[in-house]
């Protein structure tokens, strides 16, 4: 299955919304419009566009602490989630979840969590729910390299593989475990070689190529259509900033500007539609100049959205 | 009526679950072979390997799966078969389960039963023998219930499976093979109601789980030495029913609490507390407590014995809100 000029031009348009929205976060945290600890995806925006576009509404997706990207690319209103940063009433959650617990049943974005890797297995139960339903839907569930040294991630690729069921699980390796690197967490560089053993389809493609990412997703999702798993992808790929907003990020160099010019996936992608001819400059101006308009108009909803009443915590606490 | 036990009961609301409802489904360590204590005995048979599924020992990814097919419609019922393996799945638990509804500004709902099973008695070493429930109850989101017989039994698990929240469901196998006689099939519990198992005038007993039976012990002593106790089960200790227990006070004065967990921080300083604060006026004597020693649980049997808080701990209790003590 190969990338064609509409599906890459959806995938751009994604990556820029993303682009536009984490830039403007980044610059709502110093101005302490957007509260709690903020992870950005700047950098690894091609991964949540080129998997979550082409997932139906009612896939499941899982998300961690660096969720806005992977929310937005599976259909999340860019008005609500920013409502939700800013702990407002008309946010994805009412306000009650915030950055790192975006939920959008609707677009099927099922759970995002600050525990890192702590929903993995939750995309297992909503992958196990379609089987037992008899139904076609699959559950994808995003983490990050450093998520693959906890137990949990452990005991769900045993299970998952035990029970073959149609996830795919997707890792986003940008070689950082919060401020320390892959090699001070781990002796196996590669997450595909960690579940080796499990004999489970894995792949790992560099993550920075949009393109790439969706042709290996594409294939893995067609398999997990058909009931078949699980999937590990593996997405090799850069964090720009810090593990949150304001963290002391002296810990590490920044890539160059000319070798992150190489390797931005928003212009590696321009570039390869140019070469492809899938569409031109104007195309891809308007989906950055489309994202800027859609983010500021974002920002303008989210901050004329009130606070949630004080009883709205009381009242949520049980289903009723 | 017929003569059943309380793991029949479970036995039995987890079958009728199951045949009433296709999303109700059993999963766990050792589940389709019955379990240790035969809990789930006969389900695979029935309803297939599908609906009763065996777990590697993964008390924490196990429990994620359920959590993500509860919220993904439907009703899974989760065995963790000691209490004192929750500590693995308590991330799950507390992170994910119990806030799930909240955090998501009441998108999800977690229609998850977790039974487990905990208390002394059985030479288990401090391992395989804790009352750990207190922990459960400090969590908003979760629901936790203790059955003390196997008609609760029965009539709570039906409750929980149809409460679409989570809801920790505390055994103790000290009672899984006590007879009861019991309908065919005994009614729902709700979830949050006390029962008044003994009425009287004089002094009201809290007692949780196992503990009901030795309250009822310590109760008859009492009655033959002129002291009226009314015995109350909470059955459900979030949401708590604080009024029947409070009206009781109110009445007799007097209240013992008693359960089999460590006595410090256990769930019996809440009750005394909130009892403390709403009938202060109406208390004649301060507030006993019955619990376990502040100290991992010995193996040795006459060390374990003496560990163990039973009737005798709760008639000494009752009396000394009278100001009396034990003859002898």
């Amino acid at each position: 299955m190969a990338l064609d000029a509409r599906a890459a031009l959806a995938l751009l348009r994604t990556m820029w919304r993303i682009r536009m929205f984490e830039e403007r976060v980044g610059v709502l945290k110093r101005a302490d419009e957007v509260y709690g600890l903020i992870h950005l995806s700047i950098g690894a925006e091609g991964v949540a566009s080129a998997v979550c576009t082409q997932l139906r509404a009612d896939d499941a997706v899982y998300s961690g602490h660096r969720a806005h990207g992977h929310a937005l690319a599976k259909g999340a209103p860019s008005g609500r989630v920013m409502a939700e940063l800013m702990g407002r009433s008309d946010g994805l959650c009412s306000g009650l979840g915030g950055s790192m617990h975006l939920v959008d049943v609707e677009h099927g974005l099922m759970g995002a969590t600050g525990v890192v890797g702590g929903n993995i297995p939750l995309a297992l139960g909503s992958a196990l729910a379609a089987r037992l339903r008899g139904t076609d839907q699959v559950a994808v569930v995003f983490f990050g390299d450093g998520a693959v040294q906890a137990g949990h991630f452990n005991e769900s690729v045993n299970l998952a593989a035990l029970w073959r069921l149609p996830v795919i699980l997707v890792c986003e390796n940008n070689g950082m475990a919060e401020f320390t690197t892959r090699s001070e967490h781990s002796v196996i560089e590669r997450v595909s070689d960690v579940v080796a053993p499990y004999s489970i389809t894995r792949e790992t493609v560099d993550g920075n190529d949009a393109a790439a990412v969706w042709e290996a997703f594409a294939r893995h999702l067609a398999a997990a259509r058909g009931g078949e798993g699980p999937y590990l992808l593996e997405c090799l790929t850069h964090r720009l900033r810090g593990h949150y907003e304001g963290d002391p990020t002296q810990y590490r160099d920044a890539l160059a500007a000319e070798e992150w010019r190489q390797r931005d996936p928003i212009g590696r992608l321009t570039r390869l539609a140019a070469d492809e001819g899938w569409f031109g400059e104007a195309q891809a101006a308007a989906a950055e100049a489309d994202a800027r308009a859609e983010i500021e108009a974002a920002v303008q909803f989210a901050r004329a959205s009130p606070y949630p009443e004080p009883a709205l915590p009381g009242a949520l606490v049980y289903a009723p | 009526m017929s003569a059943t036990t309380y793991v029949k009961a479970i036995n039995a609301a987890l079958a009728v679950a199951m045949r009433e409802d296709p999303r109700v489904f059993v999963m766990g360590e050792d589940v389709a072979e019955g379990g240790p204590y035969t809990a789930t005995a006969g389900l695979a048979e029935e309803f297939g390997r599908e609906r009763v599924r065996n777990t590697p020992i993964s008390e924490g990814a196990i429990c994620g799966v359920a959590i993500g097919a509860a919220q993904s419609g439907l009703r899974p019922v989760l065995e963790i078969m000691f209490i004192d393996f929750i500590t693995l799945a308590l991330d799950q638990l507390v992170n994910q389960a119990a806030k799930a509804h909240s955090m998501s500004g009441g998108q999800l709902e977690v229609p998850l039963v977790l039974r487990t099973q905990g208390g002394a008695g059985q030479r288990g070493g401090a391992q395989h023998s804790q009352s750990l429930e207190a922990w459960l109850t400090h969590v908003p989101g979760l629901k936790v219930v203790m059955p003390s017989g196997a008609a609760d039994a029965a009539g709570l698990l039906a409750s929980a499976i149809a409460d679409p929240n989570p809801v920790v469901f505390v055994e103790n196998k000290a009672l899984y093979f006590k007879r009861e006689e019991l309908g065919e099939r005994p009614p729902a519990v709700a979830i949050g109601a006390a029962a008044t198992v003994r009425s009287g005038a004089d002094v009201t007993i809290v007692a949780l789980s196992r503990m009901v039976g030795e309250a009822l012990a310590a109760a008859a002593l009492l009655a033959g030495e002129g002291v009226d106790a009314e015995v109350i089960d909470p059955r459900t200790l979030v949401p708590l029913d604080l009024a029947t227990i409070v009206a009781s006070v109110e009445r007799t004065g007097r209240l013992v609490v008693a359960h089999e967990a460590v006595t410090f921080g256990g769930f019996g300083a809440e009750i005394a507390a909130e009892v403390g604060r709403a009938a202060f006026d109406s208390l004649d004597a301060p507030i006993e407590r019955v619990g376990a020693p502040f100290t991992p649980i010995p193996l040795s049997p006459p060390l374990e014995d003496a560990y163990l808080p039973g009737a005798a701990e709760i008639h000494a209790a009752a009396l000394a809100t009278l100001g009396r003590r034990p003859a002898g």
